[in-house]
């Protein structure tokens, strides 16, 4: 048994052990954990693969963008755990019934239908061990696959505007000016001119003085 | 013993077995059906690398990069609902989700 085997069996248990955890664990931020772990053992595997971009994407893409996504969620909303929990040990058999018959399936695939004992056919041409994997990617995604890349792009572009637009919530309590409102007003709405006579001609003070006396000398 | 395909393709279907029991044992917990969904696409994705690799084709690597690019817009859709369905019923049990029912 030599290095790469032995390291395929190390990352494939703890993948396994992973995913395990990530389906029974009782806090769904362990669960998340657990589910970053394991995209961490199956990016190792990849590296096995020699699928070295892929390898790190996944660990960009998913890691660093969708597990802190879900740990953000996850932590933002405030869930009773053990009301979520109710009937778990209940659908038990009906679960390892389907998961053993989904096994067995693959297994009788895997073993009718493969060669197990074949080597890798990649020795040689665009995939062999001194080849730029990142660079034959590119040269295949950026000629042959052009237009589903492109594709790709605007789906990732719907994505953001969907998830944004379900989730935005205006304030109650924002001055909100609406535009069509804004544009539409005229200067007329908001500015009143008046004409006023520029000077106004003085009451005399000793008259008005006078007057005030004899009020007050009445009273 | 070296490696064949054989390994890769049992680690991808034991993983996608154990995904499948995760969705019905969680069947009320929508984060958690959620991130078996995310394990079910990496079994798949596996699957494709593995096949890459032992048939000596470059295509294979292509799509999982498609799959990777939709998985990440699914889960961030996903999320989106599940916010939304917290704010409207301030949990997220699926069994809960019957408002269309008649």
């Amino acid at each position: 048994m030599d290095v790469k085997t032995g390291l395929f069996y190390l990352f494939a248990a703890v993948l396994l052990f992973a995913a395990f955890r990530v389906i029974t664990a009782r806090n769904p931020v362990y669960a998340a954990l657990y589910l970053v772990l394991a995209f961490f053992q199956a990016s190792a595997i990849w590296l096995l693969l020699r699928a070295e971009f892929l390898a790190i994407s996944l660990v960009l893409v998913y890691v660093g963008a969708v597990m802190v996504l879900f740990l953000f969620v996850v932590m933002m909303l405030d869930i009773n755990v053990d009301g979520l929990r109710e009937g778990f040990w209940k659908h038990f058999p009906l679960a390892a019934g389907v998961g053993a018959l989904i096994a067995l399936e693959m297994a009788a695939v895997l073993m009718g239908g493969f060669r197990l004992g074949d080597a890798p056919r990649s020795a040689s041409g665009p995939m062999a061990a001194n080849a730029n994997n990142t660079l034959e990617l590119g040269k295949l995604l950026y000629t042959e696959y052009l237009y589903p890349l492109e594709i790709a792009a605007v789906i990732l572009l719907v994505a953001i505007v969907a998830a944004i637009a379900l989730t935005l919530r205006t304030r109650k309590d924002s001055k909100y000016v609406n535009p069509a409102d804004q544009v539409r007003v005229k200067a007329r709405d908001r500015v009143r001119i008046v004409q006023m006579p520029v000077t106004r001609a003085a009451e005399p003070v000793a008259e008005a003085a006078a007057a005030d006396a004899a009020k007050e000398n009445k009273a | 013993m070296t490696l064949t395909l054989g390994h890769f393709l049992s680690l991808g279907a034991m993983l996608f077995a154990l995904s499948v029991i995760g969705i019905f044992l969680n069947r009320k917990n929508l984060i958690v059906l959620l991130m078996a969904i995310e394990l079910m696409l990496l079994a798949v994705n596996m699957n494709f690398v593995a096949f890459s690799h032992f048939l000596g084709d470059m295509h294979g690597q292509i799509f999982v990069f498609f799959i990777l690019t939709v998985a990440a817009a699914e889960s961030a859709i996903g999320l989106a609902l599940l916010v939304l369905l917290f704010r409207n019923k301030s949990n997220i049990n699926v069994d809960e989700l019957n408002s269309l029912k008649g």
